[in-house]
């Protein structure tokens, strides 16, 4: 058993740091695809889907180790808008976005000061509640004494949005992975395992959480800041729009909690399939998007990420993700059945929800299997 | 000077007095024993010494510093470790990292190499050196009480707060764990224990505070808590 283990890990600490640096090279590649004056859609896609791994995982280095749930994101996301409203045009993007950091820092540490003393649930209402708050405060001051609610942000266009979303994911984890092996992320976990006993073994508990907030809320800020850009219009409920601060909790609990990559794997898949069952499906995409929810939260309970970890041996873990690309490869040939009686919806939108079905199924079917191995390798340990 | 004093300690929750205007003090190298029946306050003084919470009236001071009013990781750094009454250790880490994370944050400065080294000195002297990579769910409960005292300590403290270490504990588990409470002492660390194991406190302390009601009825040596008529009449009923 130790064996396999510490073979696992030297091979993991060979593999993983090139299989991302191979990774990052290329999505880092992708606008130079398409060099012309319009955008392709593969670039469109890709800033949304780069913005939603800097939010979830950022979600996750905070609310991750320390069990505090946190729904502010919308808020530091909308703050970051509103610096881009304010001052986009006049300066450039990397500035917006530290303005639009800095203002979501700021906020983070005062909220975080005031509410981080509240525990559980309570943490989780109140984070929910201020970016209800925001969104009535923006839209009195707009109403009231800006007279002008729906605001314009000048583009600055795609490929710059791609690039600087991509500089703040690599930041951002590599902040993630600093923090996990440093002392602070320690504290972080220590937090959340237990807070009482953390506080008086010298863990200013207080101090470390608010830092962690507000150190992810920066990015969430400049997050925000940098699509604030790539959006027509804004108004405070779109730049405040809660589902913003539901989608990083969902993606990280669809992905994984307690690794870093299952954040980027929830906000991949999930960013591509909101995107593609918005544009293709708009009628079906809430309850679509509900259901797989459910499903995952029922069936996965450890995320994508988590499930594949379970799957003991390369083996088996490359028979689950033949079998998921099968299961995909029938949702895509469905939709050709389907378009040839002329009701297609999109090729894509099936693969992706028959891949998700089949990796449960999948994950589940390899599980009955290798049960009955393990109880058998149990009675021969013993014995 | 004794090491830790407290004067005139009060906490009430609502109109509940759980401690009401208690005096006690420890001086150094001592072992003083806390009991008293179950809810006459003892581990709410505890939870006030340590900082877990806000005293409504009194003062502490350690080592002529006032602590009261600090919060539980300043106490901890000048130098006050504590356990628990209901084991809280880190369940998702190891024992080992459990340790380690007492030395990491216990005092300013600590280097992970230092703070290593405390691990593998406490782990030894606790004697749970063997279990070191075991999980906290899959030790007995006899070792999840001897690690919290393990965790607290690695902060290096000078005066160690043990609730109610030998709860729960066959016969001879407990005299392992006075055995350990002796050591611990014999360390140079000075300590104040709630217990409810007579034959712990009766045979380890040197001087006994009894509780009832919040408010300190009794004070002396064994012997003379042993014949207190008060303190009979606290755990017998009057006779």
């Amino acid at each position: 058993m130790n064996f396999v283990k510490s073979r696992g890990l030297t091979l993991k600490k060979a593999v993983s740091p090139a299989a991302a640096v191979l990774a990052l090279i290329v999505v880092g590649l992708i606008p130079s695809f398409n060099p012309g004056p319009v955008p392709a859609y593969l670039t469109i896609t890709s800033v949304t889907i780069l913005f939603y791994i800097v939010m979830s995982v950022s979600w996750s280095i905070f609310s991750g180790p320390t069990g505090y749930v946190s729904l502010a994101a919308a808020a530091f996301y909308g703050v970051g808008i509103y610096m881009s409203v304010i001052f986009g045009g006049s300066l450039p993007l990397p500035v917006l976005m530290l303005l639009g950091g800095v203002a979501s820092f700021v906020l983070a540490a005062l909220i975080g000061a005031i509410t981080l003393r509240l525990r559980g649930v309570y943490f989780t209402i109140f984070t929910f509640g201020l970016v209800q708050l925001l969104i009535s405060l923006v839209l009195w001051y707009e109403v009231k004494i800006n007279n002008v609610v729906v605001r314009t942000i000048p583009s600055v266009g795609y490929n710059t949005v791609f690039y600087a979303l991509f500089v703040l994911m690599v930041l951002v984890i590599l902040a993630a992975i600093f923090i996990k092996r440093s002392r602070f992320g320690m504290a972080l976990t220590g937090i959340g395992e237990c807070e009482d006993a953390a506080a008086h073994i010298g863990v200013n508990t207080t101090v470390v959480k608010v830092i962690a907030f507000a150190v992810t809320a920066f990015a969430m800020g400049a997050a925000g800041a940098a699509r604030a850009t790539t959006m027509i219009s804004v108004k405070p409920e779109i730049a405040f729009n809660v589902l913003e601060s539901f989608l990083p909790v969902l993606m990280v609990i669809f992905g994984g909690t307690g690794s870093l990559l299952g954040p980027v794997v929830g906000a991949v898949i999930f960013s591509v399939l909101k995107e593609q069952l918005i544009t293709k499906w708009p009628k079906w995409y809430m309850i679509i998007f509900g259901t797989v929810m459910i499903l995952a939260i029922l069936l996965l309970p450890k995320g994508i990420v988590g499930a594949v970890k379970e799957v003991p041996g390369i083996a088996k873990k490359l028979l689950l993700l033949l079998m998921t690309l099968i299961f995909a490869a029938v949702g895509y040939v469905f939709n050709s059945i389907l378009a040839a009686s002329g009701v297609a919806v999109s090729g894509l939108v099936f693969a992706l929800l028959f891949g998700i079905i089949g990796f449960i199924i999948s994950v589940h079917l390899l599980k009955h299997l290798m049960k009955k191995a393990w109880k058998g390798a149990k009675i021969d340990a013993n014995a | 000077m004794p090491m830790l004093e407290a004067t005139g300690v009060s906490k009430a929750f609502g109109g509940l007095k759980a401690v009401s205007n208690v005096d006690i003090h420890v001086n150094e190298g001592e072992i003083l024993g806390l009991i008293g029946p179950n809810g006459a306050g003892k581990t709410t003084l505890f939870n006030l010494l340590s900082g877990a919470y806000q005293m409504d009236s009194g003062t502490v001071t350690f080592n002529g510093t006032r602590i009261s009013g600090m919060k539980p990781n300043q106490i901890c750094r000048l130098g006050i470790g504590r356990s628990f009454q209901t084991a809280k250790n880190f369940a998702g880490m190891p024992v080992w990292q459990n340790v380690l994370m007492g030395a990491l944050f216990g005092k300013k400065g600590q280097t992970a190499a230092q703070a290593s080294k405390i691990v593998d000195e406490v782990l030894e002297f606790v004697g749970l050196a063997e279990l070191r990579n075991k999980m906290v769910p899959d030790i007995p409960l006899a070792y999840q009480k001897r690690l919290e005292a393990a965790r607290a300590l690695a902060t290096r403290p000078k005066l160690l707060l043990l609730d109610e270490v030998m709860a729960g504990l066959n016969p001879s588990e407990v005299s392992e764990a006075m055995e350990l409470v002796t050591k611990i002492r014999q360390s140079g660390i000075t300590i104040i224990m709630i217990e409810h194991v007579m034959k712990a406190i009766m045979n380890i302390c040197d001087r006994i505070v009894v509780l009832h009601h919040g408010a300190k009825i009794a004070e002396g040596t064994p012997q003379e808590i042993a014949a207190n008529k008060a303190v009979i009449e606290v755990y017998l009923g009057e006779c």
